[in-house]
């Protein structure tokens, strides 16, 4: 029997999984391909049950049925044995000994006995010596009720403690950040959220300090725990020592309901619960996901749901009258709407009106909002995404890869954003994979990202040169340098089969051709090749997939094909209409003269500032649809309140295509309604009738007519598949008839989450919540489904989807000019974008709008770091704070994307909308 | 002065290079910001953390741990009595409350005149001269009430600055010289090693067979 | 008192104590110094190890493993191998390694240099106990000669073998002598024991690359068994323990200090009362307990006096010869009280990750200190023994466990000796609510 080193070195670090926790796992069973048994047999209380070789006997037991207790033993961290709750009676040489049943790997034969004498005796002892420090301050502490130290002892526990002494104290919570509170009084030393700070988050601000019982988890003085994933320690924490400030005395465990639900914060999806207390939304918890994310969340996605209460929600209609937006009824605003809409469209047709935005909206809302786009106003100017993504098309149709197929692939080539930044739980999955089996990941960016120092190589390129780059990488040119060489053999080596492709755009200051071209060339040039499309924004996938961009309709279909909408929608739009782009220069010049905006903020959103003004300047009829106000506001018209996340229910899709649920636990404030709902009503009072009293109306419209959601009823997705989130199309058929996705080696039902992974999930749904609250189940043992590549369209399956065909052409590479800087701009996770800015726990937390070069840059200037100098550009001039960061290349500078404050100036006040790159000069201000 | 002096940082660095790993150099800097500035400051953690690679939190967790390393200042001289099993039989308790009386401060606090800074200390394996106590880590013993008052009055008029350096000096001795053997080599000399080790074990093991062979055959 | 015992066996690695000067590099020289490592370097490095093995050298660090057995145990064909010395001396009233440090360093180096050549290290780094200043300094100041001399570097003694030694202070935590705690110590780390098992670094260590801990006695003891053989070494002691070793002497004794002596010839009486040895218990008192290797250690008690002193025998008789320090209490001593401050240093030094030991030293510490001060109760007694029970299982010897290292066991047994012996005196404290002894006597 081997055990893994205890101290972690990134080769030999156990790799962790949920319910298939392989920790302790010594690689070599992992590694010794068909020689290693698939089944062991290890007698627990005199009872034969079989376990995976080398898993770790607390895992095998819970499959088992038999509940270890434990504190410090986490399935999605590497174990340390300390807390020594989890101690069971192992045979060995010399007879029965206590043993952490986290650290010993299974082995055939092994006799454990976890509920003799002696195994309770060290558990009440453990206990009990737990309580000694641990203050009983029950009642006032925020983790009463969902306490696994509560739970434990009242479980296990010995009752009375025979503690007399004078505990040890710390003085009262300490913010170690302006999220996380820590108690230092109640910390049970378990090394959970230090160890998920260094292991998983790569952030170690929070650590040990001081010896023995006088042992506190603290951070350095003046530095905070600045990190964007601090809530997952809250999440974690199995006593109330970590609390969030958003949390903190809101509520009680035994108050909460809860019902599970997706993140739609980005576009990566993640797995949680909403929970809620007097029908307010008070915390978000990460469900463990397999597939996803692993149990965890960035603290956006965490905490966002502040945005929902925010003062400045949007509440009523609101009609733009002698300059202001006044209150008006819903029935004033629609007719207002329809009324003007139609004069639109008498005078200049369908074509000068647009659609822009949808990420905000669920799958349904989407759907029913295309079906009043195309075949009730009959425009194709639909565009979900605001010409910072990537063509609807090639989205939809390059080969999938899944986040699973990402990290295990064979080399992973990441082209895109800081996933750090916009997808952040992809960030951790990846990190994951590298830490855990050496992912080998290949990152091709213009500047240093989270992923730099994690990958095997992180290859810089110029804005403008990407493709010259992917070249050198496919060898079709020299390569510039042995590092990209070293990775082109990698890469190319069997037509690029185990290959995945991360593929998204780096930057809005360049125009997408490149990476489409890129894009086209890996297509090509690597057909084993698959694609993991890294989008910006919460469902812009799903979107997608609805058919909000011009010449798509829903499920995946292109509009020419039209299929069976053509009939069923009663027409469609002649031809394609115009991408975002298209939609605002159109508006500009008087083309297009009324404009939706779903969620949209083309103001702070499109990549070139005073393109959006210009539009929406120019655009007589501005109606928004949207649960919050935002720089666009301004130029609105008439608004029409939407609800937020949590106040409506239906369904998701992620970035690799997922499909999962959103879950409804509160209601919309005031007078907002559904998306879907307003799309109904609008259709109605332009005199049409979409079809739909209820999103289950628009389920069963689209499993008929969109072939992509075939078999997507509402029974599917109140069943497992749903609950659990299916890639779309569905594949093969479940062993009730339906089609789905059904897991191999699912044993039927879900299983038991551990309280412990998750404590304050559990706690809920063992007190019994309100039916309507859901059951909430870990999705993680199922998942081990073969994750990679999807089942082709067969007799079972769906039509054909669209491929997407990769353009001949390559676009020019822009000549350098050397007086200038090309110019990165990336969205951070803290920025001026809405969610962030609503949310009071979050906003404060926004990066400096400040431009970031090269030492060198800032020397050739002759200026220190932090002085603000004259940037000038194309569209205009701006002064901003200069800021030396090595981590810029020469030649290049970055910048947010969207500024913090909706008046200071970002990126898109430089960028001229479809020009390759974007070159700014910088002068000092006495020289400008 | 908190950062690293010249001299010091190019101590650092051949440091930092006589380990396989950066981080292992972590406590012997921390020494040495020690010895420098008396005590630990932030400022130092702060560069032993990038000198290291490791985040300041880190540093401070890790040194923590060690009884040695103050990360709040002290006192000129750091007086550890030892109150511990063998000093405790011989008056080691008493020792520590005639020092607490003489001194004026309770074990963890320092002198007014910033001079003088009292601990309780375990065991400094120097039983043999019970009750004991260490100055900076320099050895007195065995030390009744008078000869303990003898050593505070010496310390004070400060004759004995040669024995006793300042509070965090170690060792006056510096190593000069980094690694003689890069690891290339150790690694090329010891796989050779191993080789002609193992081409000894399996010649051996063919003796061993040939004799075997010869005894069953006769 | 008994007569001394009467043959006189070879000062093995105290042999160069009697000069004043016996630190220095001159010293050394005149008295053989580095001789051993010559010849080392001239047998093949297996048959170095065989010499060892052959000595049956028990390590003398505490668990006294077989040093040769140990040796085998690392994996072959692997090249990195660290050698990494124990000089973290910190188990109460153990001071023989500091002596040996400070007082004969150069023999420990050429120790060092035997055993990588040995095992075939590629580097060696010794710990030493931050405390130790005058020894680090004296080990450093030695280190610059050995390298000068060409007794480590590159190529040593020309005989194509290389070695580094890089001397590593640590900083003050008794736990980073447990050999686990010690390797994270050196990487950098807080001192946490690693779980067992693996139960030897050998084949995980340092950085994860097999490694070999041994001690600093143990080291030192190298260039006299390659100088005379291994078997001049085992014809010395008797069974398993064999040739000479050094016990530190302390508490009420009139000559408290470090001896060597010869191993299971000795009985812990002769050591206490040899007129050349302890010179008797002071004021010719009578002994009322005595620690027997270390205060990890069950206590020992007069009926055990004429126990010699043999690794097995001292095991079988339920304590340990550990780190070879002996501590006698005499009749006047409060046994509450020397039991309560060993409880009280486990208590300070408990690294804090197993509850258990992190909480339950506390606790222990807490009630003992209560009985001590005249706030006992009765029933602290069985509070007591139970506490104790659930850190250390049934109480035995060996001691079971219910943590990560075997701090957590070492907490019990002085505690648990003093109040399964002398329970009595526990209760006196109680019933008159303060300490029975006089306070000057105590
Ligand atoms: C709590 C604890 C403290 C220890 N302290 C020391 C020590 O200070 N010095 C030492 O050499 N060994 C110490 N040991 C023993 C070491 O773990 C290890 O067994 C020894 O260094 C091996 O060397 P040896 O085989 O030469 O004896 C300690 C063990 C424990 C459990
Ligand atoms: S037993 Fe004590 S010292 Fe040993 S690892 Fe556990 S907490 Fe640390
Ligand atoms: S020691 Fe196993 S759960 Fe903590």
């Amino acid at each position: 029997m081997t055990t893994p080193s205890p101290s972690p070195s990134p080769s030999g670090a156990a790799e962790v999984g949920g319910g298939a926790a392989q920790a302790g796992a010594s690689g070599a069973a992992a590694g010794d391909s068909g020689a290693a048994p698939q089944e062991v047999t290890i007698t627990l209380d005199g009872r034969e049950v079989a376990a995976r070789p080398g898993e770790l006997l607390i895992a095998a037991a819970e499959r088992a049925g038999v509940y270890i207790p434990r504190f410090c033993y986490h399935p999605r961290m590497r174990q340390v044995g300390m807390c020594r709750m989890c101690l069971v009676e192992v045979k060995g040489p010399r007879g029965f000994s206590l043993q952490p049943a986290c650290f010993q790997p299974v082995a055939n034969g092994m006799e454990v006995r976890t509920e003799s004498p002696a195994v309770k005796k060290a558990q009440d002892g453990v206990l009990e010596f737990l309580l000694v420090n641990h203050p009983l301050d029950c009642p006032v502490c925020d983790k009463g009720g969902e306490c696994p130290l509560q739970d434990q002892t009242l479980t296990f526990g010995p009752g009375e403690t025979r503690f007399v002494e004078e505990k040890r104290h710390w003085s009262k919570p300490i913010p170690v950040s302006s999220l996380v509170e820590l108690d230092r009084e109640r910390c049970i030393q378990c090394d959970r959220c230090t160890r998920f700070a260094k292991e998983v988050a790569g952030d170690p601000f929070i650590t040990f300090q001081g010896r023995g019982d006088h042992t506190e988890v603290n951070t350095f003085p003046d530095r905070p725990f600045a990190s964007y994933f601090s809530g997952n320690t809250v999440q974690i924490c199995p006593v109330g020592a970590l609390t969030a400030s958003a949390y903190r005395f809101k509520a009680r465990p035994w108050d909460l309901e809860q019902v599970e639900s997706t993140c739609t914060t980005c576009a990566l999806g993640c797995r949680m619960v909403v929970q809620s207390s007097s029908g307010e939304v008070v915390r978000h918890l990460g469900v463990d996901d397999e597939a996803v994310n692993h149990s965890w969340l960035c603290d956006k996605g965490r905490f966002a749901f502040e945005a929902s209460t925010a003062p400045s929600r949007r509440t009523h209609p609101l009609l733009r009258s002698d300059a202001r937006l006044r209150p008006v009824s819903w029935q004033v605003a629609l007719s207002e709407v329809a009324g003007r809409l139609r004069a639109v469209l008498a005078t200049d047709g369908p074509g000068a009106v647009g659609v822009l935005g949808g990420a905000r909206l669920t799958n349904e809302d989407a759907y029913a909002w295309a079906k009043l786009a195309k075949a009730v106003i009959g425009t194709d100017s639909v565009d979900a995404q605001l010409d910072d993504g990537l063509p609807a098309e090639l989205v939809a149709g390059l080969p999938p890869a899944t986040i699973a197929d990402a990290c295990a692939a064979k080399v992973l080539l990441f082209l895109g954003p800081d996933p750090r930044e916009e997808l952040p739980v992809l960030f951790l999955r990846l990190r994951g994979a590298v830490r855990d089996h050496g992912l080998d990941l290949v990152e091709l960016s213009p500047v240093d990202t989270s992923l730099t120092d994690l990958a095997r190589a992180s290859l810089r390129y110029r804005p403008g040169q990407l493709v010259d780059l992917v070249r050198q990488l496919l060898g079709s040119l020299p390569p510039a340098n042995p590092a990209v060489a070293a990775a082109r053999d990698r890469l190319v080596a069997g037509g690029g089969e185990g290959v995945v492709v991360a593929l998204g755009r780096s930057s809005i200051a360049e125009s997408e051709e490149q990476t489409v071209a890129a894009a086209g060339l890996l297509r090509r040039m690597l057909p084993g090749a698959t694609f993991l499309p890294l989008l910006r924004r919460g469902n812009v996938r799903g979107a997608l997939d609805a058919g909000l961009a011009p010449g798509l309709l829903p499920g995946r279909q292109r509009l020419a094909d039209g299929g069976a909408f053509a009939t069923a929608w009663g027409g469609l739009p002649g031809a394609p209409g115009r991408g975002a782009r298209a939609l605002l220069e159109a508006a500009a010049t008087g083309q297009v003269r009324a404009l939706f905006l779903l969620g949209a903020d083309p103001l702070s959103d499109f990549p070139d500032r005073s393109l959006a003004r210009r539009a929406l300047e120019a655009v007589e009829l501005v109606v928004s649809v949207e649960a919050h106000p935002n720089a666009s506001s301004e130029h609105v018209d008439v608004v029409l309140p939407a609800a937020a996340p949590s106040e409506r229910a239906g369904t998701t899709t992620n970035c690799e295509g997922r499909l999962s649920p959103v879950g409804q636990k509160v209601v919309a404030p005031g007078l907002a309604w559904p998306d879907w709902a307003i799309a109904v009503e609008l259709a109605a009072a332009l005199g049409a009738d979409l079809g739909f009293a209820s999103p289950a109306d628009i389920v069963a419209e689209r499993a008929r007519l969109a072939p992509l959601f075939a078999g997507v009823t509402s029974a599917v997705l109140a069943g497992t598949v749903g609950r659990m989130g299916a890639l779309l199309p569905l594949r093969g058929r479940g062993p009730d008839g339906e089609l789905g996705e059904w897991p191999a080696g699912a044993t039927g039902g879900l299983e038991r989450l551990d309280p412990m992974a998750v404590p304050g999930i559990a706690s809920v749904e063992s007190q019994g919540a309100p039916s309507e609250a859901g059951v909430v189940r870990a999705a993680g043992p199922v998942v081990a489904a073969p994750v990679g590549g999807r089942m082709a369209a067969g007799d079972d399956g769906p039509a054909a989807l669209l491929s997407w065909e990769p353009p001949e052409a390559l676009p020019a590479t822009p000549p350098v000019d050397a007086y200038s800087l090309r110019l990165v701009a990336a969205r951070r996770c803290y920025d001026g974008g809405t969610a962030v800015q609503a949310s009071p726990s979050l906003a404060a937390l926004a990066a400096s709008p400040a431009l970031r070069a090269h030492p060198s840059e800032l020397e050739r200037l002759g200026v220190a770091s932090g002085t603000k100098v004259a940037v000038r550009a194309a569209p205009g001039r701006l002064e901003l704070v200069l800021e030396a960061d090595a981590g810029v290349p020469k030649g290049v500078a970055v910048l947010g994307a969207v500024p913090p404050a909706a008046d200071a100036p970002g990126a898109s006040a430089l960028v001229r909308a479809g020009d390759p790159v974007t070159e700014i000069r910088l002068e000092t201000l006495e020289a400008g | 002065m908190a950062r690293f002096s010249p001299e010091n940082l190019a101590h650092a660095r051949l440091l930092l290079s006589l380990y396989p790993e950066p981080r292992s150099a972590l406590l012997p800097l921390c020494h040495l910001a020690q010895a420098q500035d008396g005590w630990l400051t932030p400022e130092a953690m702060e560069q032993v953390a990038e000198l290291v690679g490791v985040t300041p939190a880190e540093v401070l967790g890790t040194a923590s741990f060690y009884d040695m390393l103050h990360t709040s200042p002290v006192g000129t001289y750091l007086i550890g009595v030892c109150t511990n099993l063998a000093c405790l039989l011989a008056g080691g308790e008493e020792l520590l409350r005639h020092a607490e009386r003489s001194l004026g401060v309770a074990p963890g606090a320092t002198t007014e005149d910033g001079m003088f800074t009292l601990e309780e200390v375990e065991c400094v394996a120097a039983c043999d001269r019970a009750p004991c106590a260490a100055v900076n880590w320099r050895y007195f013993g065995p030390l009744g009430p008078d000869a303990f008052d003898e050593l505070v009055g010496q310390l004070r008029a400060g004759a004995l600055a040669a024995e006793v350096p300042a509070h965090g000096v170690l060792s006056r001795v510096r190593r000069r010289r980094g690694l003689a053997t890069t690891t290339e080599e150790v690694a090329a000399e010891r796989r050779a090693a191993d080789e002609e080790r193992a081409a000894r074990a399996s010649a051996k093991a063919a003796e061993a067979q040939g004799s075997g062979d010869g005894g069953s055959r006769s | 008192m008994s007569a001394p015992s009467t043959s006189s066996p070879p000062a093995i690695v105290t042999g160069r104590l009697g000069y004043p000067d016996s630190h220095t590099f001159e010293r050394f020289l005149a008295t053989g110094g580095y001789e051993g490592l010559r010849k080392a370097l001239r047998l093949h490095p297996e048959d170095v190890a065989a010499e060892v093995s052959a000595s049956n050298l028990l390590g003398r660090g505490g668990a006294g493993f077989e040093t040769g057995r140990k040796w085998s145990l690392l994996p072959a064909g692997k090249p990195v191998r660290y050698l990494v010395v124990n000089g973290d001396e910190s188990e109460p009233a153990t001071f023989k390694d500091h002596m040996l440090i400070e007082r004969d360093p150069h023999q420990l180096l050429e120790g060092i240099v035997i055993a990588a050549y040995a095992i075939g290290a590629a580097q060696a780094f010794l710990y030493i106990r931050g405390e130790f200043a005058l020894g680090l300094e004296r080990v450093e100041q030695a280190l610059e000669e050995a390298y000068a001399y060409g007794a480590v570097g590159r190529d040593i003694f020309g005989s194509g073998f290389s070695l580094d030694i890089v001397v590593h202070p640590g900083a003050g935590a008794y736990i980073c002598g447990e050999e686990t705690a010690l390797l994270e110590s050196l990487e950098g780390k807080r001192g946490f024991p690693r779980i067992k098992p693996p139960y030897f670094p050998a084949a995980i260590g340092l950085y994860g690359e097999p490694t070999i801990v041994n001690n600093v006695e143990t080291m030192s003891n190298l260039p006299w068994i390659v100088t005379h053989g291994g078997a001049a070494f085992a014809a010395l002691g008797q069974g398993r323990s064999t040739g000479t070793r050094i016990f530190a002497l302390s508490g009420h004794v009139r000559r408290p200090g470090n001896y060597e002596v010869e191993m299971a010839k000795t009985t812990f009486r002769e050591l206490i009362e040899a007129e050349h040895l302890g010179g008797g218990v002071r004021e010719g008192r009578a002994v009322k307990a005595f620690v027997p290797g270390g205060v990890s250690s069950p206590w020992f008690f007069p009926e055990q006096l004429d126990m010699p002193l043999d690794q097995d025998e001292v095991g079988k008789a339920g304590a340990m010869l550990g780190s070879g320090a002996i501590t006698v209490m005499d009749d006047t001593t409060c046994v509450v009280r020397a039991s309560w401050r060993i409880v009280k240093f486990f208590w300070r030094e408990s690294c804090g990750q197993c509850t258990p030991c992190r909480e339950g030293s506390g606790w222990l510490e807490k009630v003992m200190h209560r009985i001590e001060t005249g706030g006992g109760r009765e029933e602290d007694l069985d509070l007591l023994l139970d506490v104790a029970d659930n850190i250390s299982p049934g109480l035995s010897w060996p001691p079971a466990q219910t943590t990560i290292c075997v701090l957590g066991p070492s907490i019990p047994p002085s505690v648990c000796s003093a109040l399964s012996r002398y329970r009595d005196e526990f209760l006196t404290h109680v019933k008159e609510g303060r300490c029975p002894f006089p306070e000057e006597a105590r």
